[in-house]
Parts: structure tokens; sequence; C-alpha cells
């Protein structure tokens, strides 16, 4: 067998419970790697052979569903986005998401996360649109070019993992800011050509914990596992609240059956 | 499997928020955490400079004795090392806040686009880190100049 077969690194797992008031500490598990091993392989090798009771959320193992968010040697990382021989260290730190209540071992609390993901209102607004169809010839859609759709696309491949709100400095301090992921999906509303709804999301945003509460830290971009950006929509949501950049959004065409 | 204690958790980890904590270590999360960082540093350093400049300037109301003596204290070493260092982050603070007024008005960021692997974001592109660099080697400079004039000859 090579050495890369038989080599071990040592997990450093965060372990508390809170509804049992128990006191926090570190377990450390031997685990065996290889080169493609992920921190969320090793952390589901320890809950297999070592200790069943690490408690961790994940599911779909494929940096898709933002389940398996935790801080991995200081870093806001997806667990199992994260091989353990890119961290170039034989010991792996793993503790829950800064900036979100724990719950137990690995697992934090997303309530409030998603609370402030919702108050965006993050689904397409057209007062041009009826929501209420009685008949099929009342469907319509929206035409839109590639161009158009190159301005948002990035922004909604988020997939809501925490990691960005877990990095942000102003959400360390002030729970109110709604944090990156929630304000670049305001952006990518307000940068989809079927959005018509822009005055209510300012609303929204322009507030004393609002979006002025940002001030380019960069550590949302740094951290996303999807290449979203977060930091670049909320600079650029901050230029077309001040008027100083243009956001040339054309609402798209209503194509509908009857006028096809 | 080993243990390691550590009694001194409280209530408030429960949140889980990092606090203060948060900014204070600008480390792992590149250039622009490191000047978001220097900026409120310097911002309160310059904060506390104010508050004492309004201070010494007061002083004249006192008349030109006290005057004097309040400008003594700026003639020790620890006073010159105080000014270099009020060079240093002013300079700082107002180079990276002109790059930061630009980026906060979504200029030199650059545009959305298709992300692809792996995943270069481009608002932490190298005109970004240009101005980061520029701002901390002008500040430098400023030092430099500040420390030769009040340390070399009739300083």
């Amino acid at each position: 067998m090579s050495n890369e077969e038989n080599k071990k690194v040592q997990l450093k797992v965060y372990r508390t419970n809170y509804n049992k008031d128990d006191s926090s500490h570190y377990d450390k598990f031997e685990v065996p790697v290889k080169r493609w091993t992920t921190v969320l392989d090793a952390l589901l090798h320890v809950k297999s052979y070592s200790d069943s009771s690490v408690g961790i959320r994940y599911s779909c193992r494929m940096a898709s569903c933002g389940s398996c968010g935790m801080k991995i040697n200081g870093k806001p990382s997806l667990a199992c986005y994260t091989k353990i021989s890119e961290l170039k260290d034989d010991v792996i730190v793993c503790e829950p998401l800064p900036n979100f209540p724990r719950i137990r071992d690995l697992v934090s609390d997303f309530s409030q996360f998603f609370s402030h993901h919702k108050n965006m209102k993050p689904f397409i607004q057209n007062d041009k649109v009826s929501v209420d169809i009685d008949d099929k010839s009342d469907l319509v859609e929206f035409e839109q070019t590639h161009e158009d759709v190159d301005k948002y696309l990035q922004f909604s491949y988020c997939i809501r993992c925490g990691l960005c709100y877990s990095a942000c400095p102003t959400v360390a301090t002030d729970p109110k800011f709604p944090g990156p992921q929630a304000l670049s999906q305001a952006y990518r509303y307000e940068a989809d050509g079927r959005d018509n709804s822009k005055k209510t999301r300012f609303n929204i945003i322009d507030e004393r914990h609002g979006i002025w509460r940002c001030h380019f830290a960069g550590s949302c971009s740094v951290v996303c596992p999807k290449g979203v950006d977060p930091a670049l929509g909320i600079q650029l949501l901050k230029g077309h609240m001040l008027g100083l950049s243009k956001n040339n959004k054309k609402i798209s065409t209503l194509r509908t059956k009857n006028n096809e | 499997m080993g243990t390691v204690s550590n009694n001194k958790e409280n209530n408030n980890m429960n949140s889980g928020r990092e606090g203060i904590r948060g900014w204070l270590n600008p480390t792992r999360y590149g250039w622009e955490r490191v000047s978001y960082w220097l900026q409120r540093l310097t911002g309160l350093f310059l904060l506390v400079y104010f508050v004492g400049h309004v201070y010494e300037t007061s002083s004249l109301t006192n008349g030109v004795d006290a005057w004097n003596s309040m400008l003594e204290l700026t003639q020790t070493i620890g006073g010159h090392i105080f000014l270099i260092l009020v060079i240093g982050t002013s300079t700082f603070h107002t180079v990276n806040g002109i790059r930061l007024i630009f980026t906060e008005s979504g200029k030199g960021l650059g545009k959305p686009g298709r992300p692809d692997y792996p995943y270069n974001p481009s608002s932490l592109n190298y005109t970004q880190k240009s101005g980061i660099w520029i701002a901390l080697l002008l500040a430098c400079i400023a030092m430099l100049y500040g420390g030769m004039v009040l340390f070399g000859e009739g300083g």
C-alpha cells in the first residue's frame, strides 16, 4: 500500500447540545483519508465507525442543496465541497457556522436567515400580469434576450447555504441586517426584466439596518461556493439606488397566446 | 477519541453571533477584508486624533503659555511617532475611502455574467486589489516623508 492510502488526519469536531445546556467541547477522531476524501466523507466515517451521535446536516453531497455549511479550519465552507487534501493540514477543525443560532454540534438554525430572504419577496412581481388565471388562453410568457438573462443569472445560482451570511462582518454585529444573501437576491429581481416592483424592494432595503450597512468587506464573495458574488450585486444595487449607475433595464415584452 | 472541555461557554454563544470578534480578525478572507479592517481602525484612530486635536487647539483660550506647553507635547519622540501615525492613517483612510466611494457606487467591479468554475468573483478583481495596495503604498511613503521631516534636522 502506498503512503497515500495509509494517510490519516485528526478531525476535531465541535460538540454541544444547547437544548440540554451542555458545555461545549471538541471531540477528536482519527480518520483515514484519500486524495478525494471530502470533510463530509470524513464526518460520515466518524458517524459510521466512531461516534454515531455527531450532529451534522447534509443531503445532496454535491454542493447543490447547501445543507452542510460549517466552519472548516476557521473559514465557512461546504463540507461536501471541501477536500481534505486541499486544506493541506493534518488537523481539520469543524465548527458550526458563525452568526447562526446553534442547535447541536455542527447543526445551526437557519430561521432568521430564511426570514431575511423571504423579506426580499424573492419572486417575480409584475402588476401587468394577473396571478388569477381561469382560462389557459390567459397564460403569458416574457421574452428575454440572452443579454437580459446574463444580468441576473449569476445571482439566481444562490443555493442559500448561508456561508456568505456567516462570513459577513456586519451580520456579526447587527442581527437586523439582511445579509449578503438576501441583498443579492434583491438585486437579482431588480435586474430581472420580468419584474417591475423595484420600488417595493427599495423601500425594504433602504432603511437603518438595510443595504447601507454593507461596507464591502468582500468576504461573502470569497466564501460563496457557487460563484454568485453577492458583493457585486449589493454594490451594483447601491449604485442603482443612488442613481449613479445605470441599470438599462427593459421590462420584458409580454406575449399572450391571443397575440401570438 | 479525546475530549477537550471548554466550560467558559456562555449563553450568548447560543446565538452563534461573532460580535465584534467578527471583524477584529482580518485574516482568511483576502485583501478586501484587510482593507475593511484597516479602514475601520484608521477611522477610529483619526476620531481619537480629532478629539485630541480639538482639545489641543482649545488650549489657546487659556493663553500663549498654555498653548506653548501643549505644543511641546508634539516635540517629543512619542509625539513625533503619534504624528507619523496620523499622517499614515489619514493617507490610507483618504485614498481607500475614494476607492470605496467608486466601489459602493457600482464602479470598477466588472459586470455580472455566467459564473464558471473555479469562480473568481469579479467584484474582487485586480482593480480593487490595486486600489488597496496603492493606498497602503501611499500611506507608507507619506509616513516615511513625515518621519524624515519630523526627525530630520530642525524637526
